[in-house]
C-alpha cells in the first residue's frame, strides 16, 4: 500500500517539479511538506517519541527509496534526509538522545535533518575517515572535513562521523549528534556539482570542535557503523535502481514514438536490444539490493552484500543512463528531455556514501 | 517478506548434490573431455539407481510449465531444480547433460502431451537400465528460427512418414542407439500452415529409418553427446503425435515455447554451476597466494585483482537472482517468458565472461589443462547458445517490453 502511495506521489507530483528543480536548485517547500505528510520519517519514530511506531524495513526502505528516486533523486534525498540522522537516532540512540532529537521529526511539518560523513579526498573511504574525534577528559575534539552534507545549513543537529581509531576501520567510526551552531563546527557555502543540482548540500568544517559525552550516539555503547554503511549502500543501490528506471522508461516510450526510415526506432534491433540490457540490469540490480535489504531486515552482516549491491548499480544505473541519452540522440543531449539530467544524476552513485535512509 | 534463504531440508538435500559433483563428477571431469566420445558408465549406472531412489529432482529433470506441485517442496520444483543443476554443473557441466534422464524430450512430452502419452512415454525412466531422452528440432538450415523447420511428417494410415535431418541434438545417440530412450522430433504436416503446422512426435529407439550419421566434436560439453540424426521414411505410429494433430494457430508449436519459459531458467543455472566452479577455484587460489578481497572499503582504493574478483562474483549473483525469480514464478504459476529469457540471457553472457576472466587471472596456470579452469572457460561458452542464443532472448526480452509482435520486431 505505502509502495501504491509512494508511486503515485512520484509520477504525479515529484517528476513534474524535477527539472525546475535542477535548474533553480530549489525544491519547493509545499511539494516536500505534502512528501513529508506521507509519514515517512515521522511514521517509523516510536509512538512514545511521537511518531507513529510503525515497523522499519530496510526491504520497505528499499521499495520507497526506488519509486522516490524514479521521481527525481534530489527531491527524494531532500525528503528522506531527516531520515539521516533519525534512523540511526532510533537504532543507536540512547533514551536521552532518542527524547532530544527525535522530537524533532515528530512534527507536523518538514524539518530539516542532516548527517555528514564524506571528505573531499579522492580515496575517500568511510572505513578510513581523515576526521578524528580525540577524547578529552569529558569531551571529544573532533577535526577534519566533510561534504555533501544535505540540508546542513538548515538542519538543527548535524550527524557527523568521526574515527576514534584509525586502525579499528568500522569499529572505529563513531557518530556525534552536533548542534550546527557549535563553536569549531562551520557551513561552508552551498555545494555546486554535476548532478543532484536541486539539493542543497554543504562542505562542513570541524575546527578543534569541543562536544559533550552527550553527543557521542548511542553514549558508551557507541554504534554499529558497518550497519549504518550497509543501510546506506542499499538505499543508493535502491535508489539507482529508481534513477535507471526513469531513464529506461522515458527511452522506451520515446523509441516507440520517434520514427525514422519510416518506422519507429524501438522496432530496430540496434535499440531494441539496448532496452533489453537496461531492463535486464535494472531488475539485477534490484534484486541485488533486495536480498542486502532482507539481510538487514533478519539482522545479518550485510556488509559484503549491499556493497556488492551499491557497486553494481553505480554501474548499471550510469549504463542504463547513457544508453537512455543514447536512444534519444541529440535529443537527449538537449536539456528539453530529462535523460542528460539522470545520467548526471546516475554518476553520483560511484561517489557518493552514506545516505543511510532506509 | 522477502525472503533469500531456503530451508534447512533444501539444503541438506543440495550438499548432497555437492557431495556428488565433488566426490564423483570432478575426479573424472578432465578423462571425459579428453576422451570426447567414451562414455562413463560406472557413473550412469550410479546416477539412474539414484535417481530412483530419490524420485524427481535427482538427477534434475527438465520441468514442465505446465505441470504445477503442490504444497511443500514439490510446490517450488522448478526452483529447487534450478539448486540442483547449479550444484551438479558445478561439477562438471557436460557430465550433468549426459545423465540418463527424459531431457528435454520428457519435457515436451510433459508439455504437449496428453496424459495417456505421459505416462506411455516417460514410466521408463522410472524403472530398468539408464536410459535418455532427447529433442530434435534444429536442422541444417534453421536454428533460432525454429519455426522454419523442413522435416515433414505425412499421415500414412495408422502411422506418420518423417523425412528430413535434425542436428545438435543433445544426448541423441544416447536416446536412440544407445538405450531404451526416445526422441521427440518436430516436423510439419503442411508447411503452408507455418508454425501452426509443426507438431511434435515421439520416435522409439532404434526405430527404422532413423539414424545418426554424426555425433559432433565441440569446444567444449565433450561429455555429452550432439548428434545428427537423419530421418528417412521413418515411420511411427499415429497416436505418437503428441497431443492434438489438429492444425491451428494456436497450441502446437506455442508448446515449445512453453518448453522454453521451464527449461531457460534451468541453463542459466547450468550457467551459474560453471561460472561458480571458476569463482571458487579463484578464491581459493587468490587464498593460498594471500592476495586480500576486501569488501566494504572505497572501489579507488581496491586492486585490479581484487575489482576484477568482485567483479566476477556479483555477475555471478546478479544471474542467480534472476534465475531465481524466473524458476520461482513459474512455481508459482506466474507468466515467466520475459524472465526467464532475461535470466538466461544474463547467465548465458555473465558466465561466458566470468570464466574467461578466470583463465586470465590464473595467467599461465589458467591456460593450462592441468587444473579445470580452461575446460570450464570452454564449457560456458554453451550456455550463451543453446536454448535460445544471447541474441535471441534479448530479441524475445525485447518484444516483451516493447509490446511487439514477431512480426513488429524481428
Amino acid at each position: 500500500m505505502i509502495r501504491d502511495t509512494v508511486v503515485a506521489f512520484a509520477r504525479d507530483e515529484i517528476r513534474p517539479a524535477a527539472r525546475e528543480a535542477d535548474e533553480t536548485g530549489i525544491i519547493p517547500l509545499p511539494l516536500i511538506e505534502q512528501a513529508w505528510e506521507l509519514g515517512l520519517v515521522r511514521g517509523v519514530i516510536p509512538e512514545q517519541f511521537g511518531g507513529y511506531g510503525d515497523s522499519r524495513s530496510a526491504v520497505t526502505g528499499a521499495i520507497v527509496a526506488e519509486e522516490l528516486a524514479f521521481g527525481d533523486l534530489s527531491i527524494a534525498v531532500h525528503a528522506l534526509a531527516p531520515r539521516l540522522i533519525a534512523f540511526p537516532v532510533i537504532e543507536f540512540g540512547t533514551e536521552e538522545q532518542r527524547t532530544r532529537i527525535l522530537k524533532d521529526f515528530a512534527s507536523d511539518t518538514f524539518t530539516a535533518g542532516s548527517a555528514a560523513l564524506i571528505e573531499p579526498r579522492f580515496d575517500f573511504d568511510p572505513s578510513a575517515l581523515t576526521t578524528t574525534a580525540i577524547q578529552d577528559g569529558a569531551s571529544f575534539l573532533l577535526n577534519g572535513a566533510k561534504c555533501y552534507a544535505p540540508l546542513a545549513a538548515e538542519s538543527r543537529n548535524i550527524l557527523v562521523f568521526a574515527t576514534t581509531n584509525r586502525d579499528a576501520e568500522f569499529a572505529g567510526v563513531q557518530g556525534f549528534l552536533i548542534p550546527s551552531t557549535t563553536t569549531g563546527l562551520t557551513i561552508g557555502g552551498r555545494e555546486h556539482n554535476m548532478g543532484l543540482k536541486g539539493l542543497a548540500s554543504y562542505e562542513v568544517k570541524l575546527e578543534n570542535c569541543r562536544v559533550g559525552q552527550e553527543s557521542r550516539l548511542g553514549g558508551e555503547q557507541g554504534i554499529d557503523f558497518a550497519r549504518i554503511v550497509s543501510q546506506g549502500r542499499v538505499a543508493m543501490a535502491a535508489m539507482a535502481v529508481g534513477v535507471a528506471r526513469a531513464a529506461y522508461e522515458y527511452a522506451k516510450d520515446y523509441a516507440k514514438e520517434r520514427k525514422a526510415f519510416g518506422v519507429p526506432i524501438a522496432t530496430k534491433q540496434a535499440i531494441a536490444f539496448m532496452l533489453a540490457e537496461m531492463a535486464i540490469e535494472i531488475d539485477a540490480t534490484r534484486l541485488l539490493a533486495w536480498e542486502a535489504a532482507a539481510r538487514l531486515d533478519s539482522g545479518d552482516d550485510a556488509l559484503k552484500e549491499s556493497s556488492q549491491a551499491r557497486n553494481y548499480a553505480a554501474q548499471s544505473a550510469l549504463m542504463v543512463t547513457d544508453n537512455a541519452v543514447q536512444i534519444l540522440g541529440g535529443h537527449g543531449y538537449i536539456r528539453e528531455h530529462p535523460v542528460e539530467m539522470f545520467l548526471r544524476n546516475a554518476r553520483s552513485f560511484a561517489v557518493i556514501e552514506g545516505i543511510a535512509i532506509v | 517478506m522477502i525472503d533469500f534463504e531456503f530451508e534447512p531440508s533444501v539444503k541438506a538435500q543440495l550438499k548432497m548434490y555437492h557431495a556428488v559433483a565433488e566426490g564423483m563428477m570432478r575426479p573424472i571431469s578432465r578423462e571425459y573431455d579428453e576422451h570426447e566420445h567414451e562414455k562413463p558408465w560406472q557413473f550412469y549406472e550410479a546416477m539412474w539407481s539414484a535417481a530412483q531412489n530419490l524420485g524427481p529432482g535427482a538427477p534434475p529433470e527438465k520441468a514442465s510449465a505446465t505441470e504445477k506441485g503442490e504444497g511443500g517442496a514439490a510446490k517450488l520444483r522448478n526452483l529447487y531444480t534450478c539448486l540442483s543443476t547449479e550444484e551438479l554443473c558445478w561439477g562438471d557441466a557436460g557430465l550433468f547433460l549426459s545423465i540418463p534422464n527424459p531431457g528435454l524430450g520428457g519435457a515436451a512430452v510433459a508439455a504437449a502431451g496428453t496424459p495417456e502419452q505421459k505416462e506411455r512415454f516417460l514410466k521408463r525412466f522410472r524403472e530398468g537400465k539408464p536410459k535418455w531422452g532427447a529433442m530434435a528440432i534444429t536442422e541444417p538450415g534453421c536454428g533460432s528460427d525454429s519455426a522454419a523447420v523442413t522435416t515433414t511428417a505425412t499421415r500414412e494410415g495408422d502411422d506418420y512418414v518423417i523425412n528430413g535431418t535434425k542436428i545438435f541434438c543433445t544426448a541423441g545417440q544416447m536416446s536412440v542407439e544407445k538405450s531404451e530412450g526416445f526422441v521427440v522430433v518436430w516436423a510439419t504436416l503442411d508447411r503452408s500452415a507455418g508454425r501452426a503446422g509443426i507438431k511434435p512426435f515421439v520416435v522409439e529407439h532404434h526405430t527404422p529409418g532413423m539414424t545418426v550419421t554424426r555425433v559432433e566434436n565441440k569446444l567444449g560439453i565433450r561429455a555429452s553427446d550432439t548428434a545428427m540424426i537423419v530421418f528417412d521414411n521413418c515411420r511411427v505410429p499415429a497416436n505418437h503425435l503428441l497431443g492434438s494433430a489438429e492444425v491451428k494457430p494456436t497450441g502446437g508449436f506455442k508448446d515449445v515455447m512453453a518448453t522454453f519459459d521451464a527449461t531457460r531458467p534451468i541453463v542459466a543455472a547450468m550457467a551459474i554451476g560453471v561460472g561458480r566452479a571458476a569463482l571458487d577455484y579463484v578464491r581459493d587460489f587468490l587464498k593460498d597466494q594471500k592476495v586480500p578481497i576486501r569488501y566494504g572499503i572505497s572501489a579507488r582504493r581496491l586492486t585490479t585483482v581484487e575489482r576484477d574478483f568482485m567483479e566476477m562474483e556479483v555477475q555471478l549473483k546478479a544471474a542467480r537472482l534472476l534465475t531465481w525469480r524466473a524458476a520461482w514464478m513459474l512455481d508459482m504459476g506466474m507468466r515467466n517468458s520475459l524472465e526467464a529469457s532475461m535470466a538466461k540471457a544474463k547467465a548465458g553472457k555473465a558466465v561466458t565472461l566470468i570464466t574467461q576472466k578466470a583463465v586470465e587471472l590464473l595467467g599461465p596456470l589458467g591456460y593450462s589443462r592441468k587444473v579445470l579452469v580452461e575446460k570450464w572457460m570452454r564449457d560456458a561458452k554453451i550456455n550463451d547458445i543453446f536454448e535460445g542464443t544471447q541474441q535471441i532472448n534479448l530479441m524475445i526480452i525485447a518484444r516483451r517490453i516493447l509490446d511487439y509482435s514477431s512480426k513488429e520486431l524481428n
